[in-house]
């Protein structure tokens, strides 16, 4: 179960994730990042400092946003992960190919 | 010490199987970073068998045996009617193809063979039997 709030900060689109991420739900994920890209935001920040699990489904998602988005110049960084479901992201090399911040500060300073 | 969990195959019954692991494994000690990584490997192998094998049907039931004994790698079993999805036959793909494909599948293969040890089917008493192995240190039986 997954539930995710939006804000807007400075021009970027702030989604944060509350709860897990499974196969499930990842459908959830996916539609509000596709909402937030058309309602025309090209900065996404994604505050993971609340989701407790990701698996493969919702790594995913994001996944099949990088190329879209190098495509686009669209910008996702996220932000606030706890040390678990940053091993996930670790394990499979997606920490190399996402934009991934400490917390929201640092993620806003990426955003070019 | 062997614990059992038996689900119908609805992804929303995926939370019980992890928490159901979590709570099996945190009664011996294993590390909780390791436990993270066996739970994201089973979650990919019964979400693969409810929606490959039995199309989210919630009246079909598998089962999930755990099996812990001291100095040996932790053993789980996927018990279901015979159904196979043998993930041993399909290939890893490579990060690069699906992030260029912008495709959302195709992780979780990667995903459970980085995880567990030892990944075999074999059939017994008329089911087909996932067995996956780990070894992890300081898990008391």
């Amino acid at each position: 179960m997954i539930h995710i709030k939006r804000l807007q900060e400075d021009g970027a689109d702030v989604m944060a994730l509350v709860g897990e991420i499974d196969a499930s739900s990842s459908i959830d994920l996916d539609l509000a990042i596709a909402k937030s890209v058309g309602e025309g935001f090209t900065k996404l920040l994604i505050d993971c400092s609340a989701l407790e699990y990701i698996s493969s489904a919702g790594l995913g998602v994001f996944m099949s946003y990088i190329e879209e988005f190098r495509e686009k110049s669209i910008q996702m960084v996220l932000f606030g992960m706890n040390e678990k479901v940053a091993n996930t992201f670790q394990i499979l090399g997606l920490n190399e190919l996402l934009k991934i911040a400490a917390d929201k500060a640092e993620a806003k300073k990426m955003l070019a | 010490m062997i614990y059992k969990q038996k689900v119908g195959c609805k992804l929303e019954n995926l939370k019980t199987l992890r928490d159901f692991i979590r709570e099996s494994l945190g009664r011996h000690g294993v590390h909780e970073l390791h436990i993270s990584e066996i739970v994201l490997a089973l979650d990919e192998m019964c979400s693969n068998l409810m929606i490959h094998a039995h199309h989210c049907n919630p009246l079909d039931l598998f089962e999930l045996h755990i099996t812990v004994e001291n100095g040996k790698p932790i053993v789980f079993e996927i018990i279901d009617d015979g159904t196979v999805f043998d993930i041993n036959k399909f290939d890893e793909p490579a990060l690069g193809n699906l992030v260029h494909d912008k495709r959302k599948g195709g992780l979780g293969i990667r995903l459970v063979k980085s995880i567990m040890d030892k990944i075999e089917y074999i059939q017994r008493d008329g089911a087909t039997v996932c067995r996956l192995e780990k070894l992890v240190r300081k898990a008391v039986a």
